[in-house]
């Protein structure tokens, strides 16, 4: 215990300790003070806010508010195209989980069919897909908008869905991990005598489990977090889904605000992505982190 | 149980040729072992009767019934992995009783068939656990075990033991030839290592760059293997193989090292003619006109083998029994019975 060196050497990893907490310390303040201020925001009433005021701690109007935006939406007085936040949360979460769900189903078939089929023209068809990597839905949308207008898809579900059904970065994904699946497995199963298509389901599928359950966190916040083309494609409001309609509820001119009640829809569409993430955490990481043995 | 014929099996990968036309047939319930260096063919010819790949010509036979076109579902064979390629996400039940699943057999009857297999391998309370939970051994023995559920006709197996441990290996080499002898079942074993191709198979093939170098049972092909390749190939240490030259009338040569070897029957020859003899380390004489500058002494318990050059710069082992007679410097030796003649050109046996 004397001894100078280790005594040093103790010295020295306690301070590295506090600096190491301390750093992480402080990357959660900057990033969890403005989700506080949201949520106590959101107990106010629309005074305290108005005023300029910026509370720190609870008020007394929580329930009201959170009642208000997901019945009645903001603005609720005001505004005559306000939409109820219940409705935009069950229009976001149906597109993101068809999103999410579509995605998965379709890329993860095309990468299949890229790794375990030898056809003509298979690299070829894997560049393809490979490309449109670099062709996001803002670099297409203006065509993107004529094609769905000339199918009679605005204002739809379908409209908003299909556009961004294809995933080439979940594609690209399946492929790395079928990649690494032994050839013997294959092997094995065309002497069992089982098909493609029962390869799939029987081998394949359940090996791709936690790959699927990573993929289907990130697309489904992807999906949720759509704004540009939901924007764009839907004017009925009663498909309006909650990222475009919160921020529509921030007034431009020189109406007053409704921040408490914006800041309720605000935290309500935070809690869905959230949930995803916190129930599907085990996989999730897994998913990232672990290789199938 | 049947038979399997090969007739005239080629292979070419793009400009590459990797068999070049092999012959061979199983007779019902034999187990024969094709044996080789890595990238002698050995695999793809095992992965051509197994229907996993197309030969470029030459046709398969299974029970005399031409099964070059199908597909392995429809060969009724079974193979064993050489990393066994147990379905990871499927218990060892389920990995049994895939193929049997597949083919439609019912819930009872597959559950039977399992068991049995499962008793026969003595996996039976590995039933409901994972491969990964297994041991390496264990992984072997479920392997056996899907390939035995399936009653094929035929069985194939992969260098199965190569990725076990030395002790392991030889105790499930005793009980795959056990198994195979149990059940009658025609099997094709694919191997790198001699040891375990001299006491698994009825019949052995060795291969070399592509062709069968001989077909016959272990020991015809220790005796009189067909060429050089096969003489170095099978036995250990290998065979010494000297240069020499015929002498007149054939019943002798003149050794590139000095001395001279007689035979016990006269080779066809011009005198002068180059030829190869070789001489199994165990079969050396002590005492002789030859001299072995020893450089190495491996005693291995009950014997003892001598590496050492010749005169003419040959290598030259030699095994006794028991413990080494000298530790170095030079031991004489000499050549006077199980010798080996080769065409010093084609390497064949003369």
């Amino acid at each position: 215990m004397t001894d100078p060196a280790l005594r040093a050497s103790r010295a020295r990893q306690r301070r590295s300790r506090w600096f190491a907490h301390g750093a992480l310390l402080l990357g959660v303040l900057i990033f969890a003070l403005p989700i506080w201020i949201t949520l106590v925001g959101s107990t106010h009433d629309v005074n305290t806010i108005g005023r300029g005021d910026v509370p720190l701690w609870f008020g007394a109007h929580g329930i009201e508010n959170y009642l208000a935006a997901w019945s009645r939406g903001s603005a609720a007085l005001r505004n005559t195209r306000a939409v109820p936040a219940g409705t935009m949360l069950w229009n976001s979460m149906v597109m993101a989980t068809l999103i999410a769900v579509g995605k998965i189903t379709i890329s993860i078939l095309s990468a299949y069919a890229v790794v375990f089929f030898a056809f003509p023209g298979r690299m070829l068809f894997f560049w393809m897909i490979f490309i449109t990597l670099m062709l996001p839905i803002e670099v297409r949308i203006i065509p993107t908008f004529q094609v769905m207008v000339d199918l009679h898809l605005t204002d739809s579900m379908a409209g908003l869905v299909i556009p961004v059904i294809a995933s080439a970065t979940a594609t690209l994904l399946f492929r790395q991990f079928f990649l690494t699946i032994p050839d013997e497995y294959v092997e094995a199963a065309k002497i069992d005598g089982a098909g493609p298509l029962r390869f799939f389901r029987d081998v394949v599928l359940p090996l791709s489990r936690t790959n699927i359950a990573a993929l289907f966190v990130i697309l489904f916040i992807y999906g949720w977090n759509q704004y540009l083309w939901p924007l764009l494609i839907i004017t009925d409001t009663s498909l309006e889904t909650i990222v475009v309609g919160l921020s529509k509820m921030i007034g431009r001119g020189d109406a007053q605000n409704e921040w408490n009640a914006i800041m309720a829809t605000a935290i309500l569409a935070l809690l869905p992505p959230v949930a995803v993430v916190v129930l599907m955490q085990r996989w999730f990481v897994k998913g990232l982190t672990e290789t199938e043995k | 149980m049947a038979t399997l014929t090969l007739n005239d099996i080629r292979k070419s990968f793009g400009s590459t040729t990797v068999l070049h036309g092999i012959n061979l047939d199983i007779a019902e319930g034999e187990m024969v072992v094709i044996v080789g260096a890595s990238g002698c063919g050995k695999s793809t010819l095992l992965r051509i009767a197994a229907g996993l790949e197309t030969p470029t010509s030459g046709t398969v036979r299974i029970a005399d019934r031409d099964v070059t076109e199908l597909e392995p579902a429809d060969r009724d064979i079974a193979m064993v992995f050489q990393n066994y390629a147990l379905y990871p996400h499927m218990t060892v039940f389920d990995n049994m009783a895939y193929g049997l699943k597949i083919r439609g057999m019912t819930r009872d009857a597959i559950r039977q068939r399992v068991e049995e297999a499962a008793g026969l391998l003595g996996i039976t309370p590995l039933l409901s656990r994972r491969p990964r939970e297994l041991s390496g051994g264990q992984r072997q023995r479920v392997a056996m075990g899907r390939a035995i559920v399936r009653e094929p006709k035929l069985f194939l197996f992969d260098e199965p033991l190569s990725n076990l441990d030395a002790k392991l290996r030889v105790q499930m080499r005793a009980e795959i030839r056990r198994l195979q002898r149990r059940l009658g079942v025609t099997s094709l074993f694919v191997t790198h290592d001699q040891v375990e191709a001299m006491t698994l198979g009825d019949r052995l093939v060795v291969m070399n760059q592509g062709r069968a170098a001989q077909i016959a049972t272990p020991m015809e092909i220790f005796a009189k293997p067909a060429d050089t390749y096969v003489a170095a190939f099978i036995g250990s240490p290998s065979m010494n193989l000297l240069r020499a030259t015929l002498d007149d009338g054939g019943r002798s040569a003149t050794l590139a090292a000095g001395g001279s070897v007689s035979f016990d029957e006269p080779r066809p020859g011009p005198a002068g003619q180059a030829v190869i003899i070789g001489i199994r380390p165990e079969h050396v004489t002590l005492g002789g006109e030859l001299p072995v500058a020893i450089e190495l002494v491996e005693p291995l318990g009950s014997e003892t083998v001598l590496h050492g050059t010749l005169p003419s710069g040959e290598a030259m082992a030699v095994r006794v029994q028991g413990a080494a007679p000298v530790n170095g410097g030079s031991m004489p030796v000499s050549f006077t019975h199980s010798i080996h003649v080769f065409d010093a050109e084609t390497g064949k046996r003369i």
